[in-house]
């Protein structure tokens, strides 16, 4: 087997840790240590397209590698754990499916992915086109955090983790979209975020929590 | 030549709009909007009239306007077709526009520059619709005349069953323009959407027959053919008067002109059982609406079932039209083609004329129910006079115009055995004696409906009050009526003036005309002379005067009339609308769907009450909204107000797509 060089090895690496930190935040109880590895999440993602950056010499692709360390390490985990602070829901998160149910979904997810990814990459001409499927993987898992949790704030880190795997996905299949839509999206997310936060206190003030089985009962009556 | 037609059409059009405007800016500056804005539209419409006279001998014209969204600026075009309709919208609009200078009141309704507004939007959007040359341009025009219409027709809208009609106006008017949309794009094949390409385009047999019928589906539901008539009644009752007319005499004939354009103008050809569902469909809303107009209490009412009737028979003759056309019979199918343009503009006449004097009787009387009226040929002899005509008219009496076009329809009938299909020649009898039940049934009703309103005794005390109507509102009905005598006194004239269109249409026209004498198909097969009608009827009328004047000897006795042993008459005792439409509501009776409350013979105050529904709710509509209903309540499961749920639904959904694209 040849030996890949090594700026892919380190990509395959990234790609690989942010599989990791995908299921780690599936299964992580607390709200704080959630948001820690979501920044961590971004981390990586920034790290890995400011090495896809350096290698294919594409300048704007240090651009998202910027903001995305701006956005996803700095700011949007700043605001969430001001918001828990401000809400002091430090509890440990419930779940509705069990943890290793959970894992075990998850890993048919990251084989379905997988599968799906092959055709995908034997087109691309990338060379971080073998992260397609990790970058798939996570946008499932992110997706299936966002159903197992009862919270709001899980939810939304969940939501925002989703953004990352399609970021993610986009630098692997062709170098990361238009800059135009990168601004766009960073904005989309910043400012969802935002109004998710203003909600939250509505929510709150309206039921006395944060659980979202109170809004069951909005549903029109029978 | 060079007569700038459509430069005439164009400014017609942007007139109107300026002139909305105004009254748009002059909300509440009710005199200035009477009689300074509504007359000025009806030179505006004038001029249109003018332009459309002049375009349709001339060879088309056509612009492309800078207007619409990027790369797709709006075609108009004028030929034969449009200028014909053109024609008919500006007569008719000038003479509703005179009328309404002197209909609106103040503090009737909406605000009267608003009123202008709409109505002039109205008005130029039916123009618009008339010289689109692309779909976008047409459906655009098409929508903006639903719209201004909607609101002209909710003008009233404290009222609640006004503001229900309305809707109702609105919800199949939407439904019938996804079908003309879906037609276009039927029609569109590999070019873009001017009507150009479209006729340049030649869609399979199979998809042309899709984009008739969805045609047939989308205009029909604009003018009123069954089974999508049931806005029709609620709607025009609901508008003021000149509003009625316009819709009724104008907008219904713009779905005409749709349906022509797409059936002979965009589409190649014709396939020959789209004639015969055509006409199935057009024969039987015509004695569909003039069984229920015989059964009508409310005037308006009565003339909007009156309407649903005239545009089945126009459907039918472009029926009948396709039928000739498809099996190669060119001349047949002019002459087919000819009665249905003629009745088309008799209808616009007649049919408006009828509804602005419901508006004058309306405002005399402030009643429309037929049960209160009565004897107001006495208060309002101008009016009465007039709308005389136009009875006469619609009811299909020589020398008038009904009669030209109805004659002329029945004469293409008569010519069905030279078709090649035995299936055709057996259905066609049937059709020919269902259009003269129709039309002896609408005279009928038209009896009823003169009869109740203008003759006898008055049923109300309060209708001793009523006064004849205005300048304005006499003028307009005055030209109304002219438009109907000439038009049947000359019908050579107009039949040869009409070439033109056949040619366009049906690539023929009839044999030439003879200036006396109407003869379509020579003269030793039928003729019709209206002159001689007419001279003939007024020899009749003199010499029976002049005999009894001969023979009267003079005297005058003065006598109670006849009163069967009983001298105290009152006006109650007169025929009601109710009693007169009786053997009506008895012999079609599995037609309508009926409530009835008879007292019982010990009554001391006996009450009578009927009710007799139209039964394509029950047919499809109800059904329709029972399913809807239940759909609803079937997708109102899948609402839990768990956020996870939805998220699974939304993940299985992309995973299942996912699995399924790979």
């Amino acid at each position: 087997m040849s030996a890949l060089p090594l700026h892919a090895q380190v990509i395959n690496l990234l790609a690989a840790i942010l599989l990791l930190l995908a299921f780690a935040m599936l299964t992580q109880r607390r709200v704080l240590s959630l948001i820690d590895l979501f920044a961590a999440q971004g981390l990586a993602l920034a790290v890995s397209t400011g090495i896809v950056a350096a290698y294919t010499g594409q300048a704007h692709l240090w651009w998202s590698a910027g903001i995305t360390l701006a956005l996803k390490v700095v700011a949007l985990p700043w605001i969430l754990h001001r918001l828990i602070r401000r809400l002091d829901v430090k509890w440990d998160v419930e779940r509705l499916v069990n943890v290793p149910t959970t894992m075990l979904i998850g890993i048919v997810l990251v084989v379905f992915s997988f599968n799906l990814a092959v055709p995908i990459s034997q087109l691309s001409g990338t060379i971080t086109r073998a992260t397609l499927g990790i970058a798939m993987a996570s946008v499932m898992l992110s997706f299936l955090m966002m159903i197992t949790r009862r919270k709001a704030i899980p939810q939304v880190i969940g939501f925002l983790s989703m953004e990352n795997g399609l970021f993610f996905a986009a630098t692997s299949a062709t170098y990361g979209m238009p800059m135009v839509v990168e601004l766009g999206i960073a904005l989309d997310v910043l400012v969802g975020v935002l109004i998710l936060g203003v909600f939250f206190f509505q929510i709150r003030e309206q039921f006395d929590s944060l659980d979202l089985q109170h809004l069951e009962k909005l549903q029109e009556g029978e | 030549m060079a007569v700038p037609t459509l430069g005439l059409i164009g400014a017609a059009i942007v007139a109107w709009l300026a002139i909305g405007t105004i009254g748009l800016a002059a909300q509440t500056r009710f005199g200035f909007v009477s009689r300074g804005l509504f007359p000025a539209g009806a030179v505006a419409g004038l001029v249109l009239a003018a332009g459309a006279f002049c375009a349709v001998g001339a060879p088309p014209q056509s612009a492309v306007l800078p207007l619409g969204l990027p790369d797709l600026p709006f075609h108009l075009r004028v030929d034969a077709l449009s200028a014909f309709f053109l024609l008919l919208l500006g007569v008719a609009g000038a003479a509703v526009s005179v009328y309404s200078a002197g209909y609106f009141r103040e503090s009737e309704g909406a605000a009267p520059g608003l009123l202008c507004f709409q109505y002039h939007a109205f008005l130029a959007a039916m123009a618009l619709v008339l010289v689109a040359d692309d779909a976008y341009a047409f459906m655009v025009a098409w929508e903006a005349m639903a719209l201004a219409s909607f609101f002209l027709v909710t003008t009233d809208h404290r009222i609640a069953e006004i503001r229900r009609a309305g809707y109702l106006y609105l919800l199949i008017a939407h439904i019938g323009a996804i079908a003309i949309l879906l037609a276009f794009g039927t029609l569109k094949g590999g070019g873009d959407y001017t009507f150009a390409s479209m006729r340049a385009a030649a869609p399979s047999p199979g998809w042309a027959t899709v984009a008739f019928f969805l045609a047939l589906a989308g205009f029909g539901a604009k003018a009123g053919l069954m089974p999508l008539h049931v806005w029709l009644p609620e709607a025009h009752p609901a508008a003021p008067s000149p509003v009625s007319a316009l819709m009724s005499g104008v907008m219904l004939k713009t779905a005409i002109y749709g349906l022509l354009r797409v059936t002979f103008d965009l589409l190649p050809a014709q396939a020959w059982w789209w004639g015969v569902v055509a006409l199935a469909l057009g024969l039987a809303s015509a004695l569909f609406g003039v069984i229920f107009a015989a059964v009508q209490t409310d005037m308006k009412r009565l003339l909007a079932w009156s309407s649903i009737e005239n545009i089945g028979i126009l459907v039918a003759g472009i029926g009948l039209a396709i039928l000739y056309k498809a099996y190669g019979k060119p001349v047949l199918a002019a002459i087919a083609m000819t009665a249905v343009l003629y009745h088309a503009f008799n209808h616009a006449l007649f049919k408006s004329l009828l509804f602005l004097a419901t508006g004058s009787v309306l405002h005399a009387t402030h009643e429309r129910s037929l049960g209160r009226l009565g004897g107001l040929a006495h208060k309002m002899p101008w009016v009465a006079a007039l709308a005389l005509i136009g009875v006469l008219a619609i009811a299909g009496l020589p020398p008038l115009n009904g009669f030209v076009s109805e004659w002329l329809l029945i004469q293409a009938f008569l010519f069905t055995p030279t078709l090649p299909q035995s299936f055709v020649n057996m259905l066609v009898p049937l059709a020919a004696a269902a259009l003269v039940l129709t039309a002896a049934l609408a005279a009928y009703v038209m009896v009823k409906f003169y009869g109740v309103i203008f003759l006898g005794r008055p049923r109300e005390p309060g209708l001793a009050y009523a006064k004849d109507a205005g300048r304005w509102e006499r003028a307009a009905l005055a030209a109304l009526a002219l438009g109907c005598i000439v038009l049947g006194l000359a019908p050579s004239a107009v039949i040869g003036w009409l070439d033109p269109v056949n040619a366009l249409l049906v690539g023929a026209t009839p044999g030439p005309g003879h200036w006396l004498m109407l003869a379509p198909f020579g003269e030793e097969r039928s003729s019709y002379a209206p002159l001689v009608v007419l001279a003939v009827v007024g020899a009749v009328v003199l010499l029976t005067i002049q005999i009894v004047h001969r023979l009267w000897h003079g005297r005058v006795r003065r006598s109670d009339p006849w009163d069967c042993g009983f001298p105290l008459q009152t006006p109650r005792m007169q025929d009601t609308a109710e009693g007169f439409g009786q053997p009506i509501r008895q012999v079609f009776e599995p037609f309508f769907r009926m409530e009835r409350e008879l007292p019982s013979p010990f009554d001391a105050k006996p009450r009578y009450r009927v009710r007799a529904d139209d039964p394509w709710w029950a047919w499809i509509y109800l059904p329709i909204v029972r399913a809807t209903e239940w759909a609803g309540r079937l997708a109102g499961r899948l609402q839990h107000g768990r956020i996870s749920v939805y998220l699974t639904f939304s993940f299985v959904t992309l995973l299942a797509l996912l699995a399924f694209v790979r």
